[in-house]
C-alpha cells in the first residue's frame, strides 16, 4: 500500500485566523493544537465513554451493588471489585462453540455481501446498461425495507429448500448457516452497493481510461485499480457489516432458531441471562465479552483508514 | 425489557466438546474462510472468460449483467419478492381472502393513536440524522487535528461494537430513576440532583423527555459510524490540493468551504441518507427500552406489534407501505444527486 505524503487536513470549527498556516514551519507548529481544541475533544470523548464505563464498572461490582449505589461510588474506597459476573458468564459451557458459530456466521456474512456489492457497484459506477439508474434507485429504496417484513416469506422458502438448522450438508456444514449467510447477504447488499458505488463513482475516471487504452480488461481494472483505490471504503464497509452480523440476534434467531449447536454468541449470551431484567449484572459482563471480537476487528482494520491513499495512487 | 423474552427460547447448556470443535468445526471454519472468497473470485473471473468468447459487439451489452447479476438475484429473492407480497397483503383483509383496496390505510390513519406514532417518527427523522451528522463531522474534524486521534476515535466508535440489547442496558444506568430521598444510581439524575440540586426525572417514562432520551441512545450508537466514514473521506482529500489553495492565500475557512466540504459532500450525503433511513427503520431502541409505551411508539415497532402480537398481517403490511412512502423524498433526492454526479462526468 503506497501512501502519499500527507499534510494535516485543516478543519473549520477550530481554525482561528491566527492559526492560518502559510509557511511549512508554521503549519508544523499548528500541529501543536490549541488548548481549546484539546479540551473540546477530551470533553466530547469523556461524555461518549461514560455510559460504557458505567456498565464496565458495574460488571466488576458485587452482585446487586449497582442497584443501591451509583457505579461511580465504586471508584472510591473501600474498593470492592470482583470477577464473579465474568466467571459466571465464562463458566457457561456453550461459549466456546458459540464463538465458532459467530465466526461461522459472521465471516461469510461479511465477505459474500461485500464481494457481490463490489462487483455490482463497479457496474453501477463505470458501466452503461439499460435500467441502470432505476435499478440503483430501487436498491436505495430497499434500504428502508424493515427486515421484519421479509421474515415470513423467506422462512417459507428456506424450509422449502431444506436450509434449516435441522439439516447437515457435506463437510458437516449445518444448512442453517447457509440460510443466515444468504439472509445477511440480501439485507446487507443495498447499503453495501450504495456505499461502494458512491465511492467508486468519484474515483478519477482518467485512470480507468488510460488503463483501458493499455488493454486492461474489467477484471484487471477491478482487482488492480478499483479495489486498491477503495481500501478506505471497503475497510469501512467490512467493519460495519461485520459488526452488524456479529451483533445480530434477530436474524439468527429467525433462521436458525433455538438450535444450540449453531447458536451464535449473541443468542447464547442472551440465553445465559434468560430474562434481561433479572441478572443485569451478568449481562454487563456478557456484553463486554461479546464486544471483544468486534473491537479487535476494528483495531486491526483501522490502519487501513490511511489518509491520502487516493492522492497517492493518482500521483503514482 | 420483558418484550424481548418471548423471542428467546432457553437453550440447554452444552458440554464443551473440544475434540469436535478442533477436529470438525475448526477445519470447517477454515474451509469456509478460504472457500467463500475463492468461489466469489472464481465466479467473476470465469464469467468474464465466458463473456470474452462472445462476439465483440455483444460483449458490452452482456458484461454489466455479469457484474450486477448476483446482487440483483439476492436482492430480488431476499427483499423484493417478500416486499411485493407485503404490499399485496396490505390491500387484502386481515384473513387475506378478500381485496379491500385502501381500507387498511384509512382505518389505520383515522385511528387516534397513529398521530403520536407519526409525530415520533418525524422527531426521529429530523433529530437523529441531524445530531449524528453534527457529532460525526465534529468528531471527525476535531480528532483529525490532535495527536491522540486513534484512541479518541476508537473510544467514540466503541458503541458501534455493542448490540442494541447491551446499549439498552448501558443507558439504563444513565437514565435510571430513583426517588429523591435515596441515592441516585443513574448518572444523569445523579448529576441533576447532586450538582444542579434539581429533582430526579423519569427520563424514559416522562413524555416531555423520553423521545429525546431514546433518540439520543441511537445518536450515541451511530455517531462513531458517521465519524469513521466522514473521517475516511476527510483523509481521502489530496494534500496537494489544500496546499495549492493555501499557497494562493486562501484562509482555513475558505479551504474548508471551497475544497473540503465540496469534496466531502458525496460522503456527507451518503451518511446523511443512511441516517435518514436508519431513523425511519428505528426499531430496536424503542422496542427494548419502552416497547412503544409512554408515547414513544414508532412505525416500525407498531408494525412489528401488528405482525407478531396481533397477528394482523394486513395492518402490518399497510404500516410497512407507509414507511416505504415516507422514504420517497430520500429516493428523489438521491436520484438527483446521482444524476448530478453523472452529468459532471
Amino acid at each position: 500500500m503506497s501512501v502519499a505524503v500527507t499534510t494535516p487536513v485543516p478543519t473549520p470549527a477550530t481554525s482561528a485566523p491566527a492559526r492560518r498556516p502559510k509557511l511549512k514551519t508554521e503549519r508544523l507548529s499548528s500541529r501543536v493544537s490549541s488548548a481549546g481544541l484539546n479540551v473540546a475533544v477530551l470533553a466530547l470523548t469523556l461524555a461518549w465513554v461514560t455510559p460504557t464505563l458505567g456498565l464496565l464498572i458495574n460488571s466488576f461490582r458485587p452482585s446487586g451493588a449497582f442497584n443501591t449505589s451509583g457505579w461511580w461510588t465504586a471508584l472510591a474506597p473501600p474498593y470492592q471489585f470482583t470477577l464473579d459476573s465474568y466467571s459466571h458468564v465464562l463458566g457457561a459451557s456453550d461459549l466456546p462453540s458459540a464463538f465458532f458459530n459467530s465466526f461461522m456466521i459472521t465471516i461469510p456474512g461479511t465477505i459474500i455481501p461485500t464481494a457481490i456489492a463490489a462487483f455490482a457497484a463497479y457496474a453501477f459506477a463505470w458501466m452503461k446498461f439499460p435500467g441502470r439508474n432505476w435499478i440503483f434507485l430501487a436498491l436505495v429504496g430497499l434500504l428502508a425495507v424493515p427486515l421484519q417484513m421479509t421474515f415470513i416469506p423467506l422462512l417459507t422458502i428456506a424450509v422449502h429448500l431444506g436450509l434449516t438448522s435441522g439439516n447437515t450438508l457435506p463437510f458437516g456444514l449445518n444448512a442453517g448457516f447457509i440460510a443466515v449467510w444468504i439472509a445477511h447477504t440480501g439485507y446487507g447488499l443495498p447499503f453495501a452497493i450504495y456505499l461502494l458505488a458512491n465511492f467508486f463513482r468519484v474515483l478519477p475516471s482518467d485512470l480507468f481510461e488510460s488503463a483501458e487504452i493499455d488493454g486492461a480488461g474489467p477484471v484487471t481494472v477491478f482487482f488492480r485499480l478499483i479495489l486498491p483505490l477503495s481500501v478506505p471504503a471497503l475497510a469501512s464497509l467490512i467493519i460495519f457489516q461485520f459488526l452488524w452480523v456479529w451483533n445480530d440476534l434477530l436474524v439468527a434467531l429467525i433462521y436458525i432458531g433455538g438450535t444450540p449447536e449453531v447458536a451464535p454468541l449473541t443468542l447464547t449470551l442472551t440465553n445465559l441471562v434468560g430474562s434481561l431484567g433479572q441478572h443485569i449484572e451478568y449481562l454487563t459482563a456478557a456484553a463486554f465479552i461479546s464486544m471483544v471480537v468486534p473491537l479487535v476487528v476494528f483495531f486491526t482494520l483501522q490502519r487501513y483508514f490511511v489518509r491520502g491513499i487516493l492522492a497517492g495512487s493518482v500521483k503514482g | 425489557m420483558d418484550g424481548v423474552t418471548p423471542l428467546i427460547t432457553r437453550l440447554p447448556a452444552l458440554e464443551v466438546d473440544w475434540q469436535t470443535l478442533l477436529t470438525v468445526t475448526l477445519p470447517l471454519l477454515l474451509l469456509v474462510i478460504i472457500g467463500v472468497p475463492l468461489a466469489l473470485a472464481a465466479y467473476i473471473v470465469g464469467a468474464e472468460m465466458l463473456v470474452k468468447r462472445l462476439p465483440k459487439r455483444a460483449q458490452p451489452s452482456v458484461r454489466p449483467w455479469i457484474w450486477v447479476g448476483p446482487a440483483i438475484f439476492f436482492v430480488a429473492v431476499i427483499l423484493v419478492y417478500p416486499m411485493l407480497g407485503t404490499v399485496w397483503t396490505s390491500l387484502l383483509d386481515r384473513n387475506g381472502t378478500s381485496f379491500v383496496g385502501l381500507g387498511n390505510f384509512t382505518r389505520l390513519l383515522t385511528d387516534g393513536g397513529i398521530l403520536i406514532v407519526l409525530r415520533n417518527n418525524l422527531l426521529w427523522l429530523i433529530l437523529y440524522p441531524g445530531l449524528v451528522l453534527l457529532f460525526g463531522l465534529l468528531m471527525a474534524v476535531l480528532s483529525d487535528r490532535v495527536k491522540y486521534e486513534k484512541p479518541i476515535k476508537s473510544l467514540i466508535f466503541m458503541p458501534m461494537a455493542i448490540s442494541f440489547v447491551a446499549m439498552a442496558v448501558i443507558w439504563q444506568f444513565v437514565y435510571y430513576y430513583r426517588p429523591s430521598d435515596v441515592p441516585q444510581t443513574g448518572i444523569l439524575n445523579a448529576i441533576l440532583v447532586n450538582i444542579f440540586h434539581g429533582q430526579p426525572q423519569t427520563w424514559i417514562q416522562d413524555t416531555r423527555f423520553n423521545n429525546f432520551a431514546l433518540i439520543f441512545i441511537g445518536v450515541w450508537g451511530a455517531t462513531g459510524f458517521a465519524m469513521v466514514i466522514l473521517s475516511a473521506a476527510l483523509k481521502g482529500i489530496p494534500g496537494e490540493l489544500l496546499e495549492a489553495a493555501r499557497v494562493d492565500g486562501a484562509n482555513e475557512l475558505t479551504v474548508f468551504r471551497r475544497i473540503i466540504l465540496p469534496l466531502m459532500m458525496p460522503t456527507i450525503v451518503v451518511v446523511g441518507t443512511t441516517m435518514v433511513i436508519f431513523a425511519l427503520k428505528a426499531f430496536d431502541v424503542v422496542y427494548v427500552m419502552t416497547a412503544g409505551n409512554y408515547n414513544t411508539d414508532i412505525l416500525a415497532r407498531r408494525m412489528y406489534a401488528e405482525l407478531y402480537k396481533a397477528g394482523n398481517h394486513a395492518n402490518a403490511s399497510a404500516l410497512a407501505v407507509i414507511l416505504l412512502l415516507a422514504v420517497v423524498p430520500v429516493l428523489i433526492f438521491n436520484l438527483r444527486q446521482f444524476r448530478a454526479v453523472e452529468s459532471r462526468r
